[in-house]
């Protein structure tokens, strides 16, 4: 049937208790006599059945809302069309134009101070930061960026990781064009994953793999040794695993949270009234994504950096990373959801259905001993 | 109701509105279809396994393969149909037919002890022994006063299922 397998069990120690926040189950009430009526009716399961395939959490968080058409009528479609006319005509080749300037600049002076200073790494790291930041403000300047940014800039101490919500990556671009982070990403194919080799490579950025399981492990260690190291850059990291549509968010990874580092939390939040930011790596490729962000008005955001957390005595690392999702998602306005982003690619683990039919059982056998 | 198109006429409306028995307002159907056309991913004109079981809340219920053997490779005014029996104007032996439809898989019209066996085996998987299943079957069947061998019918369905408040609805989002 389907080519994907159910998350591997792993997966599963990030999630929190699901059955918190599913539907409770209307189970027939206990300590009743156990009759036939209560085995046949099944109305409870069907009926959360149907309210899934009617709608359901995750898939809201991944949907993006196509904007209400507003050319409808003699006098806006003009205006519409003018507005066309000046983002493709005037805009788009303006915004080319400045990225182009802006790659040869930094390209001429990544290039040598790259190959040049092989002796001198402290310099050299510090005008490759340098750089990284400057191109990324050409990025953001080819999108008219409008980014404002709350509270302290983030400082590079060891025993300190960042963590933010996702929507694209471009949220990648705007924290970096005030912070040269190192990140932790997915590894791209194309254009992308060329950059990510070279020139994200020498800020320290850790690639992993989603679909391999041992990765997990080769991951969390080079995690914890950036970490360790006084030099490095400040590591940014994006617990949600995937892209979401920035009106939710979905459940953190606890790998961020399992370091012993303070961590900080980053809200990021985009307004959807000039240009939806959501990137659907499912229906776009990155370079459709960032035409149309080049051909839209403008992209306007907010980045919060907010304050430092650690974890609590007594707390898990799930309650951590939960505790700090809820202080991301109250500051950004989004709205929390149960699920663990990797469903995008994998099924849900047997165990949720398996607990299910465990307490329907237990009920079941339960009332049977009742006279 | 056109191929891919995904805006519905006023006819196609009426149309699945007439086929479900007006157990859904014009409304719910356009939601149904916003729906339906979120679901159908691949723009096939139906759902497909996959597309189901990419819905976690759906893939973790306990009857899902029973229901999607039901659901599965139905067109829009069918896919509305099946909803149907879960609309809060839906009578009470449109409901109990449903569950019956459930049980029933092979759609002879009787409901053996094998077909209550399977359901029941769906709803508790390993957490009772196949042996306890059928001693509980045979108990509470003979305790309302079926045989183990009785085949059951709609009727009989009606008589269990249908004095106490059976209750199956779900609320169809309307922007």
């Amino acid at each position: 049937m389907s080519k994907l397998t159910s998350s591997s069990s792993e997966l599963d120690l990030d999630r929190p208790n699901i059955e918190d926040y599913l539907p409770p189950d209307s189970i027939p009430q206990p300590h009743a006599k156990l009759r036939l009526r209560d085995l046949l009716d099944i109305s409870p399961t069907l009926t959360e059945a149907a309210g899934a395939i009617v709608d359901d959490s995750f898939t809201r968080c991944f949907k993006s809302n196509p904007p209400e058409p507003w050319n409808w009528n003699i006098y806006l479609f003009p205006l519409w069309c003018l507005g066309v006319v000046v983002r493709y005509g005037i805009l788009f080749p303006g915004r080319v134009l400045v990225l182009t300037i802006g790659w040869i600049i930094f390209l001429s002076c990544y290039i040598p101070v790259h190959l040049l200073l092989t002796g001198h790494d402290k310099l050299r790291k510090r005008l490759e930061r340098a750089l990284v930041e400057l191109i990324c403000s050409f990025f953001v300047a080819s999108w008219t960026g409008v980014v404002k940014y709350h509270g302290p800039r983030p400082c590079a101490r060891p025993k300190q990781v960042f963590v933010a919500n996702h929507t694209s990556m471009i949220d990648f671009i705007v924290l970096e064009q005030m912070t040269a982070f190192a990140v932790i990403m997915q590894k791209h194919p194309g254009w992308v994953g060329l950059l990510q080799s070279t020139i994200l490579d020498s800020l320290g950025c850790i690639w992993f793999n989603r679909s391999e399981a041992k990765d997990r492990e080769i991951v969390a260690r080079k995690l914890r040794e950036h970490v360790e190291g006084s030099d490095n850059n400040p590591l940014l990291i994006f617990p949600e695993g995937t892209c979401v549509n920035n009106q939710f968010t979905v459940m953190f990874k606890k790998g961020a949270f399992e370091l012993g580092s303070t961590v900080c939390p980053i809200a990021i939040k985009y307004n959807k009234i000039f240009v939806d930011a959501f990137w659907n790596s499912k229906k776009q490729s990155f370079t459709t994504h960032l035409l149309q962000l080049m051909t839209s008005w403008a992209v306007v955001c907010d980045v919060w950096y907010l304050e430092p957390q650690n974890m609590k005595p007594g707390e898990t690392a799930i309650e951590f990373a939960e505790r700090v999702r809820d202080i991301i998602s109250v500051r950004a306005g989004l709205k929390k959801v149960p699920w663990d982003g990797y469903l995008k690619y994998s099924r849900p683990s047997p165990k949720h259905r398996e607990r299910k039919q465990q307490s329907f059982a237990e009920s079941v056998l339960h009332r049977l001993e009742e006279k | 109701m056109g191929n891919t198109s995904s805006m519905l006429t006023q006819y196609d409306i009426e149309e699945v509105q007439e086929h479900c028995n007006n157990t859904f307002s014009q409304q719910e159907i356009v939601s149904l279809y916003q729906r339906f056309c979120q679901l159908d991913r691949n723009s096939g004109g139906f759902i497909s396994a996959d597309e189901f079981l990419s819905v976690p809340e759906f893939a973790v219920n306990p009857l899902s393969q029973r229901l999607f053997r039901m659901i599965d490779g139905l067109n829009f005014k069918e896919f509305v149909l099946f909803l149907s029996a879960f609309s809060s104007r839906a009578t009470l032996q449109h409901k109990v037919e449903f569950i019956f439809k459930v049980y029933d898989s092979d759609g002879n019209g009787k409901v053996a002890f094998s077909d209550l066996l399977d359901v029941l085996r769906d709803l508790t998987g390993q957490f009772i022994s196949e042996q306890q299943r059928e001693l509980v079957l045979t108990h509470v069947l003979e305790e309302a006063g079926y045989k183990k061998d009785s085949l059951l019918v709609l009727s009989d369905f009606m008589k269990i299922l249908g004095n106490n408040g059976l209750k199956m609805e779900v609320e169809i989002p309307v922007d």
